[in-house]
């Protein structure tokens, strides 16, 4: 199914569809390896709610859930 | 002697290489233009000697951060004889992507592939010929840590060709493409063609600066995106080199990290545990009352001090100790025990006060005119001991902060408060510099440099010191203690705890305030990776104490020295030049000065209104310029001076001060109400204006050139606004409207001004803004 990284539940991971968005933070998000084709894990969301963490390419990586909804993810 | 640079992703271990490297030969400076640390050192051994830049921590070559322009340019600009890129081999994926891009640079490069032992130990294997194959670049296994490799790491660097021709990653589509740029920037002489023209193709900022090189881009590749395919393509070759020269076991690593991280972001305890965590740092550093091992509260004390023991006897002067074993005591214990941080500033103040007046005896017994007894040892010395007295403490608290930053909790810490923080258009970054501020504001503007947004760090330094420090709180408590005492209303505790408050209110609508008009921008990405938690090293923390310990002595001994010989010399000199001892500090030119400045503060409540004494709250705010450890100190010798009080004082200035109020009540004949208020209003006014010479020295080499006048002028309007309607709400109650509706009117007019509806309006910040 496809969704946004920001509509993922902890615990549950996706293949990247499409990274969007534009200038510094899409480029932000391509340079730490969040690109099409990876996998990832929604490890766990910061106690309130946001950001949120990820698991990618073999470390952790934390995000707002306004950044996250740029990148397209389908759930696997 | 040749150069090499030092480059790799944030956390891989570059400082503990640099430091194995440099030893004692590194020394640090900013790079021309930011504050972002530059450090150099020189490797030696026998035969060879290499000059060492540790370039910024990078993910990437990208235009939007300062640290990775920095290294960009340092590359290509400089011509470095070659790079030795440290790729963390716990997470090479992410970390030759670096590797990527630096190997598109025509630089001899060695790729140092550190934590090869946490590899090994995991039971993943690497196949170093093979990733050498891969990347067309020697590959040294390496331990920074352990100091494994280090050597023949260096000697390989030493040994590297002088000349490297690029390396190009991508697929045929991308190359054919990219020829053409190639051929473009070939034919300019531009050193490096082939990462010039990725990076044209990638619609990076800094290229398309430059002559036609738009017009080349759009002829090249249309209006087509290829930035996500460059950076797709780069993690591609990666993953299917890496395929080959990786082994992974099927042990599954950082299960210790995780449980750790577990329980400190856990979703109720993260809070709780943060709390707890900063309140320990704080009670280290600051506490007079180790684990509250005297009881939680006054009534509760049972320890005996010094003098209830026998051991010392209580003298006008002060304590006098039965013999220098005891003073040595007394710097642990006296009534209570202290903590670590404060037995450390004892042990600093009582070398130094030795040291003061061994000078101030010897010039006495030589015959030294009285003038120059006090200039050396009031203004030299006092002066500058009163400003390397905060060096334990501040220090104390850097190796927390430090111990926090290393072990990767600081991190977390980010990720648990961005929530928050992000609704005044702030990170969760910014929240360690505020409550760094509680303690001193120097070391929280230093720790500013681990927010990325220019702005966004702007603001912060600016608002460090509305969060009380712990130099400003005799000042609350004094004057609190004072008021209580002459009006017999209130309660003291209360009054420093709403001022506190106060001063937290104040700096929330500050950064609302700057981030809606002159400091607009965006609420800065925050993209971050939380690194694995590791145990801290020694000798990186001790190698980081040590910069920012000779940092602060230097300061000391320049900018804070001159200010404070100055302020001296203008409290103790008269208008014709004749010297004047403390107790006629009445008719120095200070005092004069105060008396001129005396109708600015008439607003504040504590001017004119106060009649002939009033220009000592004037003098007490500009001694406390120097620290504001002399706010008090002022108003002790003035009381005297004035004849509003005898001397011998129990409580830190509660008595003279109470003496001083009735005083000037009597003399002025302000009513009760208006004297709390102005009262009220000059803490406020303390707590808000500009901070001590040190932070303010501090917060200079911080910000942005340019940007340090615009923000003494920030401090001293946000002072004089806060403390006039502290001092007019106080007065007289009904003004609370009249600045709820200026307060009103003022967010209506940034509202509309930001959603472009008053354009004549608009085009004046902007201007503002360019300026800063």
């Amino acid at each position: 199914m496809k969704k946004s990284l920001s509509e993922l539940v902890v615990g549950e991971s996706g293949k990247i569809i499409s990274v969007n968005g534009e200038g510094r933070v899409r480029r932000r998000l391509l340079d730490m390896g969040v690109t099409a084709g990876t996998e990832l894990a929604l490890r766990k969301k910061a106690p309130l709610g946001d950001p949120i963490e990820i698991t990618i390419r073999g470390y952790e990586l934390t995000l707002r859930k306004a950044e996250a909804a740029c990148v397209e993810v389908e759930t696997l | 002697m040749k150069t090499f640079a030092l480059a790799g992703n944030p956390n891989c271990g570059k400082t503990t290489l640099f430091n194995a490297l440099t030893g004692s030969t590194a020394h640090v400076g900013n790079w021309a233009g930011v504050t972002v640390d530059k450090r150099e050192g020189v490797y030696k051994c026998k035969d060879f000697r290499i000059n060492i830049v540790d370039l910024p921590g990078i993910y990437s070559l990208s235009p939007y951060t300062p640290e990775e322009v920095i290294s960009r340019n340092f590359i290509l600009e400089e011509k470095p004889d070659g790079i030795i890129n440290i790729v963390d081999a716990t997470n090479l994926e992410r970390n030759l992507y670096l590797t990527t891009q630096i190997l598109e640079m025509e630089v001899p490069v060695i790729i140092a592939l550190n934590m090869i032992d946490e590899v090994e130990k995991s039971g993943d294997k690497i196949d170093i010929a093979a990733l050498e194959k891969a990347l067309g670049v020697p590959v040294v296994a390496i331990s920074a840590l352990k100091g494994t490799g280090v050597k023949e790491l260096i000697q390989r660097a030493n040994a590297l060709p002088e000349k490297r021709s690029a390396t190009c990653f991508f697929g045929s589509d991308l190359k054919a493409r990219l020829e053409t740029a190639v051929t473009f920037y070939e034919s300019k002489g531009a050193s490096s063609p082939l990462f010039h023209a990725v990076k044209l193709i990638e619609n990076d900022e800094i290229e398309l600066a430059a002559d036609g090189s738009s017009e080349l881009r759009s002829k090249i590749c249309g209006d087509e995106d290829y930035e996500s395919m460059v950076a797709d393509q780069r993690y591609n070759y990666i993953s299917e080199k890496l395929s080959s020269a990786k082994v992974k076991s099927a042990k599954c690593a950082r299960t210790k990290s995780d449980k750790i991280d577990g329980v400190l972001t856990h979703r109720v305890w993260a809070i709780p545990i943060f709390l707890v965590v900063l309140l320990a740092i704080f009670h280290f550093t600051f506490s007079e009352n180790l684990f509250f091992l005297n009881g939680f509260t006054d009534s509760q004390a049972w320890m005996p001090s010094l003098v209830e023991l026998g051991l010392a006897t209580k003298t006008e002067g002060g304590i006098e100790y039965n013999n220098f074993g005891v003073e040595l005591l007394s710097v642990i214990y006296d009534g209570t025990v202290y903590s670590p941080g404060v037995i450390l500033t004892n042990f600093l103040n009582l070398f130094l006060d030795h040291i003061s007046s061994g000078v101030v005896t010897l010039m006495e017994n030589g015959g030294a005119a009285e003038w120059s007894v006090g200039l050396v040892g009031d203004g030299v010395l006092g002066g500058i001991f009163a400003v390397l007295g905060f060096l334990p403490q501040i220090l104390v608290l850097f190796l927390f902060f430090s111990i926090l930053e290393d072990t990767g909790y600081m991190a977390r810490i980010a990720f648990v408060l961005d929530r928050v923080f992000r609704r005044f258009g702030l990170s969760g970054r910014a929240f360690m510099p505020m409550i760094m501020g509680f303690g001193c504001s120097v070391p929280a503007a230093v720790n500013t440099r681990t927010l990325a947004d220019d702005r966004e760090r702007t603001a912060t330094i600016r608002v460090i010191p509305f969060f009380s420090c712990g130099a400003k709180l005799p000042i609350l408590t004094a004057v609190a203690g004072g008021i209580v005492t002459a009006f017999g209303v209130g309660n003291a505790d209360l009054i420093t705890y709403g001022m506190y408050v106060l001063g937290i209110a104040v700096a929330i609508v500050s950064v609302l305030l700057m981030r809606n008009t002159t400091l607009r921008g965006e609420t800065p990405p925050f993209i971050m990776e939380l690194p694995a938690y590791h145990l801290p090293q020694f000798r990186n923390l001790m190698l980081h104490l040590w910069d920012k310990a000779k940092h602060f002595v230097k300061k000391a001994f320049t900018v804070i020295f001159a200010s404070t010989v100055i302020i001296w010399l203008f409290s103790h000199l008269s208008w014709n030049w004749t010297y004047l001892p403390d107790e006629q500090m009445q008719n120095s030119v200070l005092a004069s000065v105060g008396a001129f400045l005396q109708p600015v503060f008439t607003p504040l409540g504590f001017g004119s209104q106060l009649g002939q004494y009033g220009w000592v709250f004037a003098v007490a705010a500009i001694t406390g310029l120097v620290a504001k450890e002399n706010v008090i100190a002022t108003f002790t010798t003035l009381a005297i001076c004035i004849g509003a009080y005898a001397g011998g004082g129990t409580e830190e200035g509660v008595e003279e001060l109470t003496g001083l109020i009735s005083v000037i009540m009597a003399d002025s004949g302000v009513p009760q109400s208006q004297m709390i208020a102005a009262l009220l209003a000059f803490i406020a006014f303390n707590m808000t204006t500009i901070p001590c010479f040190a932070a303010c020295a501090t917060a200079k080499g911080e910000l942005k050139k340019g940007t340090f006048r615009w923000t003494l002028l920030f401090w001293l309007a946000a002072s004089f606004v806060v403390s006039a309607a502290v001092y007019t709400v106080g007065s007289w109650w009904w003004s609370v409207f009249v600045w709820l509706a200026v307060a009103a009117l003022a967010a209506v007019l940034i509202v509309l001004n930001n959603k472009g509806k008053l354009p004549f309006l608009k085009k004046l910040k902007i201007k503002r803004s360019n300026k800063k």
